[in-house]
């Protein structure tokens, strides 16, 4: 069957297809979600871009002790810009806007979000947040006053430092507005836009965290609004004292406000990552995912006891023994939901038809990597071991192996999965093979080190060190560049793909099961040519024994 | 294909009248004639618990009637009450730190 | 989880609102879905809760820390304003109230006098705000003020601080409501919304509840202190 055509009918994809505007317009002022997606895609390409760079600088620097390439202020600049761009403007909006945006609605069988328009408006709020930071970063260098606070911008010292961080926090307070926008429409849609005989427990698991992380983005997100409105007046007003001590604040009340938001906030970046890792599994396993009800249930369990371990951010800063067991144990529990989340994928690819396709590779490096970025956690978890834990390159080297061990492949091995779908085309099996592999090396070489040197006492956020971190730091930097190397590649690998790739002629190269794959590559506008007809689950593969099991 | 619009989930028979909105309102002032009444008593750290406490009878009132939340269906009130809930555990939580 | 499923299967036929006709034309019918349009409004006053819910966590942190700074500095809070304030917001509810039940019987003049009637509660509360900070201001009782800086504790220049941020961040949303209503009057009077077609006045209902439940909290938290 011709890519577009269903029965004696031609459609037209979306990106041909005639609409009010011309050429630039037709996308700025889209609102199909699909074309949002990609505009997302393009956008963040960029930033996490300029974010691996800043990557690059800050690990080029610290190859060596002393002073190299940038002073220690600098240094401080760059690791805060690093953390901003990276946080909020890459990995936060992250799966959720590219390939949530573009696949939410195809998978429950809808034309398009619940409120198109909000959607298009978020994506606005996120090119001026992106704006925003970009002036601050131009004016700061202009003025040699960069914020220098990390992306964490602890009270009181962000209000005393001498950057001016009116415009960064302004920035944040919109990409967060935006995020918001995205989760209200997303739990509308899967709540009013299910298309019949899809219930709940019908639709995909990728769905199925889009929506838990969509809860965690409209209750979260308004919590760092607000604390960075206070911030903000605290900054501009004199008078008003909220976190300076010296003026009757609290500083441990920033830091409770802040970490209410961005602990939630890390589920926000991970659970959409879990939702396409139970996608892609089943997929190449040609099996339901193993234990499907349980692995929703765990999804939405993560979102809600997230809401009760903030403080394990906190352990050092002088609470209550109270708060610190009380977080503490909440800590470990929040992690067993996520255990059984790894076992299930686990007992899927058991006696599973596995196909080792990219997007597999990628699945089962992810397996590996972030398994050691969550038993990393558990230290860091404990009371006793984060006393001598805590601020040092062993809890770099934790979340960065969760985010780059865990998000970022599965952001990869997504855009691998459903390139087919969004673009027509292919990503070269043998090239991405490749690049997983010295991604994986990259990952491994980058930060495994750190824990070493993490817990030998290397603190984080330092410009420079003694020579004992000597030998961990070399190994970190070799790694940054392989790393950052396989990242680029595959930026490049996709671009290269888009433009002259070799164009399929199978809506569903990977033989899957969810909907999405019934609609032509690329899906038209409004995505179903007829109504589409519910007439199996998921992940309903037959068994494997089965040879021709393609649908 | 058709479009059809069969949407009845509240454009049918409103339920409530003037009458009985007027009612809600009364019973609301009274409440907070109650509130004030109660702030003249001192029953030491448990005057802001009773007066939370009509706050919150106050609350279910415009919740429930004024905001329609009686009326409508159980997905509604269950993602109030979701949303409810963590704010309350936002606030019990923080209270390990700062009443602990 | 069932009656939660069949709550929400009461929606439409959806994925169809659009068809492709003999010529392969596309042609999109008009959609629409009111039960998703305020439950989209629900999750938004969730966002809202959860902002002043931010701002609540503040006055729970401080206030167990210095409860007499607080019992002081509110006993220059006069209760008459608040209580006041507290009457005019309920009575304000009610006429917005009345206004959708108006529109529900097709009275559109009455429900639009009802929303006017709204808005001007909204604006006896801003002049009452108005003349209760200045009276404030003028006693130089304002964060940051000479007052407060030499003569007061800490604990109770956190609370003024409080009170202006809280309220002054309800008093903002009252305002943002009052517009809202001035733009659904309109929407009356061009027959926009009628009494087929009214989510978006009880969505702008829903917003004005929202910014009345706040001040009902707000009112005994710093008002009702001593």
């Amino acid at each position: 069957m011709s890519d577009n055509s269903v029965g004696t009918k031609q459609f037209v994809s979306f990106y041909d297809i005639k609409t009010k505007y011309n050429g630039l317009l037709s996308w700025l002022l889209t609102t199909d979600h699909k074309r949002i997606g990609l505009m997302y895609l393009v956008t963040m390409g960029v930033w996490f871009s300029i974010g691996l760079l800043i990557a690059l600088l800050m690990r080029l620097e610290m190859l060596s002790m002393g002073e190299t390439l940038i002073s220690a202020k600098h240094y401080n600049a760059a690791f805060t810009l690093h953390g901003v761009i990276m946080v909020f403007l890459f990995i936060i909006p992250g799966i959720p806007a590219v390939l949530g945006n573009f696949f939410l609605p195809i998978q429950i069988g809808a034309g398009d979000v619940s409120f198109p328009r909000i959607n298009l408006f978020s994506y606005h709020l996120y090119i001026l947040g992106g704006l925003l930071a970009l002036g601050s970063v131009i004016y700061g260098v202009f003025t040699d006053s960069l914020m220098d606070t990390g992306w964490t911008f602890y009270a009181p010292y962000s209000m005393q430092t001498g950057a001016k961080v009116a415009i960064p926090l302004l920035a944040a307070f919109f990409l967060g507005f935006s995020s918001i926008l995205t989760g209200i429409n997303f739990l509308t849609t899967v709540h009013r836009m299910r298309m019949k005989g899809m219930t709940m427990f019908k639709m995909p698991l990728f769905t199925w965290s889009l929506y838990s992380t969509a809860w965690i983005q409209v209750i979260a997100t308004p919590v760092v609004g607000i604390t960075i409105v206070l911030v903000l007046m605290e900054y501009l007003f004199d008078g008003i004292g909220i976190f300076d001590p010296s003026k009757g604040g609290d500083p441990v009340l920033f830091q409770h406000m802040f970490w209410i938001y961005s602990h939630p906030a890390v589920y926000v970046m991970v659970l959409p990552a879990f939702g396409v890792t139970s996608d892609i599994i089943s997929t190449f396993s040609r099996r339901e995912i193993f234990g499907y009800k349980v692995m929703a249930f765990s999804t939405l369990s993560i979102a809600g006891i997230g809401y009760m371990v903030w403080a394990h951010h906190m352990f050092t800063s002088g609470m209550s023994d109270t708060a610190r067991q009380a977080f503490s144990f909440f800590t470990y529990l929040v992690a067993v939901p996520t255990g059984v989340k790894i076992f299930n994928w686990v007992a899927t690819l058991w006696r599973g038809s596995i196909k080792l396709a990219p997007p597999m590779w990628m699945v089962l490096s992810f397996l590996f990597l972030f398994t050691i970025g969550g038993l990393t956690g558990m230290p860091l978890g404990a009371l006793s071991t984060d006393m001598h834990l805590h601020d040092t390159y062993y809890v770099v080297g934790h979340f960065h192996y969760v985010i780059l061990g865990g998000i970022v492949p599965m952001f990869i091995a997504g855009m691998l999965y459903w390139f087919p779908k969004m673009f027509n085309k292919m990503c070269n099996e043998k090239t991405s093979n490749y690049l997983v592999l010295l991604y994986f090396i990259g990952v491994n070489l980058t930060y495994f080190p750190m824990f070493i040197m993490g817990y030998m006492g290397m603190p984080r956020r330092y410009f420079d060190y003694l020579p004992e971190y000597q030998t961990y730091h070399i190994l970190a930097t070799v790694g940054s560049w392989i790393l950052i190397g396989s990242i680029f590649g595959f930026i490049a690998l996709f671009i290269y793909t888009v433009r002259k790739g070799k164009t399929l002629s199978d809506i569903n190269p990977w033989g899957s099961l969810t909907l999405e794959w019934t609609i032509p590559s690329p899906p038209p506008l409004l995505n179903f040519v007829e109504e589409p007809e519910l007439t199996h689950g998921p992940y309903d593969y037959p068994d494997y024994s089965d040879k021709e099991a393609k649908h | 294909m058709s479009t059809n619009n069969t949407e009845h989930i509240e454009e049918h028979e409103p339920h409530n009248g003037f009458g009985n909105y007027f009612v809600i309102w009364l019973t609301l002032i009274a409440l907070t004639a109650l509130t004030v009444g109660v702030a003249g008593f001192d029953l030491g750290m448990y005057t802001i618990v009773v007066a939370l406490l009509i706050a919150s009878v106050k609350a279910m009132m415009v919740i429930n009637v004024f905001m329609h939340v009686k009326y409508d269906d159980a997905l509604m009130k269950a993602v109030i009450a979701a949303c409810a809930s963590v704010l309350i555990i936002i606030l019990i939580f923080l209270g390990t730190d700062v009443l602990g | 989880m069932s009656t939660l499923e069949h709550a929400s299967e009461h929606h439409h036929d959806n994925s169809a609102a659009h068809g492709y006709g003999d010529n392969n034309e596309l042609y999109v019918h008009e959609f629409r879905d009111d039960y998703g349009s305020k439950l989209g409004m629900w999750f938004f006053l969730f966002t809202e809760v959860l902002l002043f819910g931010g701002l609540f966590v503040a006055y729970f942190f401080f206030r167990v820390n210095s409860p007499e700074g607080f019992q002081n500095a509110a006993a220059h809070l006069d209760i008459m304003p608040g209580a006041i304030n507290t009457v005019i917001l309920l009575t304000s509810s009610l006429t917005m109230a009345y206004a959708i039940v108006s529109i529900q019987r097709g009275k559109k003049v009455l429900s639009n006098w009802y929303l006017g009637a709204t808005i001007a509660f909204g604006f006896w509360f801003l002049i009452n705000k108005y003349f209760e900070w200045s009276h404030k201001i003028h006693l130089d009782l304002y964060p940051g003020s000479e007052r407060i800086l030499n003569e007061m504790p800490d604990g109770e220049g956190v609370f003024f601080t409080l009170y202006y941020m809280m309220t002054g961040l309800h008093t903002l949303h009252v305002i943002v409501g009052m517009i809202v209503i001035a733009f659904i009057m309109v929407s009356v009077s061009t027959e926009n919304i009628n009494k087929n077609r009214y989510i978006k006045m009880e969505n702008a209902g829903l917003y004005w509840h929202l910014v009345d439940l706040i001040w009902i909290f707000l009112f005994p938290l710093f008002y009702l202190l001593h």
